[in-house]
């Protein structure tokens, strides 16, 4: 019983934050464009694209900063292709998705060999330099947060979208053409647009969350979203379609991330595949629990077409 | 040209096409600025695709619009806004997870530090027009919990909130009780007095006749005719629309109490409690009898327990005390299902057809026989019997004039008149014990109304047992037997036929004592 007690360190909460990151910002991005109406499970390629770009951007010109614009400038290139074909040409979104993924894995796969001459991953590059906030700077977690930007960005983009999506014009505009288009367009909204902002936020919150992965590991390799872009939407599902409570969820998400790693660090006397398998047990038991209350917007995954 | 010759709107030649259908043929539409004008026609006569085209959903093929004399061309819903046209839809157009407030300001927020929606103001201003109209709504309250009713109300608010000059209502006063609408229309006089012009489109042509200064009838997409509203009558309106004289109040013979004190009780119903899906009391110790062969019809404003009455009776819902008899039979709550209330003989024409009556993507014939499909003329343990459900669905067709008569066709493209029809018929022709009919005639024209009035009585003529719910008082009184009064949950009254005018069922429908 003692070893499991073991597991409850301040390193336990430092790995959470450095895993939920990149679920927090995916799961901000799916639910920005689910309330919009849009389903984007192309999330996944998403990520795969921010952290390519970044990494591309970072290397190239040696500032950490215009790797993270690229990154943004590459998801909300992606992004506005779904958009695109969801939005305007009305296909179905999940198929349209589906393809983003297996997209993504194609492009940053050639370009990775086209740029870097390997088939596994890319040069080294470095992250974004740290910021040295006085007093915090030395303090165990806290210190860690606070002298991480994209930290900091990812805090900050919660509270962000939480205003803009139930304190402002947009969000009201935003959540009206997902739940009853065209209620918003009688009234002179215009839905087209208001979906498109929708997408094109989510791929540019999606390519953060890549920009962190890569950034973390000081380079690209192949495929390494690893679901992250699945998880998110499970975030967002669990969230109530409420970008803080998809966040909180995201944390959850991450929180059994890191104890299942933590409880591998010490070396629990348990066979490790089903160490491995707590997170998604835990996810399933708390899911279970939780969905069938959670109803997503009403005219999510559902084309709008005029006349 | 003289000052009074410039109309607030002048559609001329429009037409519009939907594949191969016309909405509208060279329809025509002149209304004088401040004037209050009235828009007839039955269902798919090109009404409500017409207003569309003025509110800019729709681009028409041809035609011109002029707005207060200027030719424009309208784009979307947003020009029309900027031209302040402002339109109330008949299927409501609310956004169910949001607020009072927040569907007003929809589209217009009120903004505070440059980006921020102001909350406050939003509030604000939406609860002094509901104060200045009488609207009585909570500005905070969801939409989702709101009764048909107040979501029409809401409607009129978001329009008014856009300070529209031109206002278009499509079937407005639908839901209303007299009184409610008696306020409405005070409403829209004072609108048309301070200069802002209303077109109203609606079925009812005593409306027609009591509010508007002008009329306009449309058929089959074109206009048949203008005219001083002073110089019409229902009558002359109504063959107009259709194109032949219409018979405004079937003929029946009502029933005398002696009849039916001696005639068997079909539905028996004691001290009925349930709740709502919002958790209050729906139903309050309701009680009531309906005897073999006669019409029973409920009167009330909606909201006060009618859906639950309904959900109950049909086996939809359990109720939280009371007792039901059907033919003697006690209904074993809480244990009862639709399927079970169906083998018992009753019927449900439910008040909304789209969600309740039909599945629209299935074709004429199939929604023909949803809930007979077990019969051994429609199937077979493991297969359907296609050809015996078109050959019922083709004498369906053409017992109840379903048109067109093509019972192959998605029941979704079907006017709603016909769509009505395809409940009415599929009901109708199981010969039920009991008859539960909702609304049956909103949303369909006065040709279809005729029809189905007919329809229902001669089925209670036959010796079923019908329960009549409808928000259309005339409808109540002209069919009913015996009429009650439903109020927060329980009977207000029960009266005879001939007992009771319209007046005296309003003032009982708010609350008012006898």
């Amino acid at each position: 019983m003692n070893e499991f007690l073991q597991i409850f360190t301040l390193a336990l909460l430092s790995t959470t934050v450095r895993i939920s990151v990149p679920y927090i910002l995916v799961a901000l991005g799916a639910t920005v464009s689910e309330l919009g109406g849009v389903v984007n499970i192309g999330l996944e390629g998403l990520i795969l694209i921010g952290a390519f770009c970044s990494v591309l951007g970072n290397y190239y010109t040696g500032n950490p900063w215009l790797g993270v614009l690229c990154a943004v400038a590459g998801g909300m290139f992606f992004a506005w292709i779904h958009a695109v074909v969801c939005i305007k040409f009305r296909a179905n979104q999940i198929i349209s998705g589906l393809a983003i993924n297996i997209m993504a894995i194609g492009v940053t796969k050639f370009f990775l060999k086209y740029f870097f001459h390997s088939s596994s991953n890319s040069g080294r590059i470095s992250g974004l330099p740290k910021w040295n906030i006085p007093f915090l700077s030395g303090t165990p977690v806290l210190g860690d947060i606070t002298s991480s930007p994209l930290i900091l960005l990812t805090i900050l983009l919660v509270f962000a979208v939480f205003y803009a999506v139930y304190k402002t014009p947009f969000g009201l505009r935003l959540r009206a053409v997902g739940e009853n288009p065209e209620a918003a367009d009688t009234l002179g909204v215009n839905v087209y647009k208001m979906r498109y902002a929708g997408v094109l936020i989510s791929g540019a919150l999606a390519a953060l969350g890549g920009v962190w992965l890569a950034y973390d590991q000081h380079q690209f390799t192949d495929g390494m979203s690893g679901g992250r872009g699945y998880i998110a939407l499970t975030a967002m599902i669990f969230g109530k379609w409420n970008p803080a409570l998809a966040a909180l969820a995201a944390l959850f998400f991450g929180f059994a991330e890191a104890i299942q790693i933590q409880l591998q660090t010490i070396g629990v006397d348990l066979p490790v595949q089903f160490i491995q398998m707590i997170p998604y047990v835990l996810t399933i038991v708390v899911l279970a629990g939780s969905l069938s209350k959670s109803t997503a917007p009403s005219a999510d995954g559902v084309p709008y077409e005029k006349e | 040209m003289k000052p009074e010759e410039i109309f607030a709107i002048e559609l001329s030649g429009v037409t519009k096409r939907f594949g191969t259908i016309y909405a509208n043929k060279n329809a025509e539409l002149k209304v004088k600025k401040g004037e209050i004008h009235a828009l007839v026609g039955e269902n798919g006569a090109g009404k409500s695709t017409l207003m569309k085209i003025l509110y800019g959903m729709y681009r028409p093929d041809t035609g011109v619009i002029k707005v207060n004399g200027k030719a424009v061309t309208l784009k979307s819903p947003k020009d029309a806004i900027d031209l302040k046209i402002g339109m109330v839809h008949q299927h409501f157009m609310l956004v169910k997870t949001l607020t009072v407030a927040e569907n007003v300001v929809l589209g217009e927020e009120p903004v505070k530090n440059g980006f921020a929606l102001d909350y406050a103001r939003a509030k604000e201003e939406t609860a002094r027009l509901i104060k200045k109209f009488n609207l009585i709504l909570d500005p905070d309250a969801l939409v989702s919990g709101l009764s048909v009713g107040e979501e029409q109300r809401l409607e009129i608010l978001k329009i008014l909130y856009r300070k529209a000059d031109i206002l278009i209502l499509d079937e407005p006063t639908a839901v209303l009780t007299p009184q409610e609408i008696k306020h409405f229309f005070d409403i829209i006089r004072k609108l048309s007095s301070e200069g802002k012009t209303v077109v109203l489109i609606t079925h009812k042509l005593k409306e027609v006749l009591a509010v508007s200064g002008s009329v306009t009838v449309m058929r089959q997409g074109a206009t048949v005719a203008r005219m001083e509203t002073a110089g019409a009558t229902e009558s002359s309106l109504a063959q107009f629309m259709v194109g032949r004289p219409v018979v405004f109040q079937v003929a029946k013979a009502m029933r005398t109490k002696e009849e039916l004190e001696r005639s068997d009780t079909v539905l028996s119903i004691r001290d009925l409690k349930a709740m709502s899906p919002k958790g209050h009391m729906a139903l309050n110790g309701l009680s009531l009898d309906i005897k073999k062969g006669e019409i029973f019809g409920i009167a009330g404003v909606e909201g006060n327990g009618q859906s639950e009455l309904v959900e109950i009776i049909t086996g939809l819902k359990q109720p939280v005390s009371g007792s039901m008899n059907v033919r003697g039979k006690g209904i074993n709550f809480p244990c009862s299902s639709p399927r079970k209330m169906f083998d018992a003989g009753i019927a449900h024409i439910p008040e909304d057809r789209h969600k309740k009556g039909l599945i629209l993507d299935y074709s004429v014939a199939e929604n023909l026989i949803l809930g007979r499909h077990r019969e051994p003329a429609f199937s077979s343990p493991m297969k359907m019997n296609f050809p015996g459900v078109d050959a019922f669905a083709a004498k369906m067709a053409g017992d109840y004039s379903i048109y067109p008569p093509r019972t192959d066709l998605r029941a979704g493209g079907m006017s709603g008149g016909n769509q009505q029809k395809i409940v009415v018929a599929r009901e109708l022709s199981r010969e039920p014990r009991l008859l539960v009919v909702s609304q049956p005639t909103r949303g369909v024209d006065v040709g279809a109304i005729e029809f189905i009035h007919k329809k229902i009585i001669e089925t209670r003529d036959r010796g079923c047992a019908v329960l009549l719910i409808s928000a259309e008082l005339s409808e109540i009184l002209s069919l009913s037997d015996r009429v009650g009064v439903i109020y927060r949950g329980q009977l207000a009254g029960i009266f005879g036929a001939g007992e009771i005018g319209e007046e005296q069922l309003g003032l009982l429908m708010m609350g008012g004592k006898q």
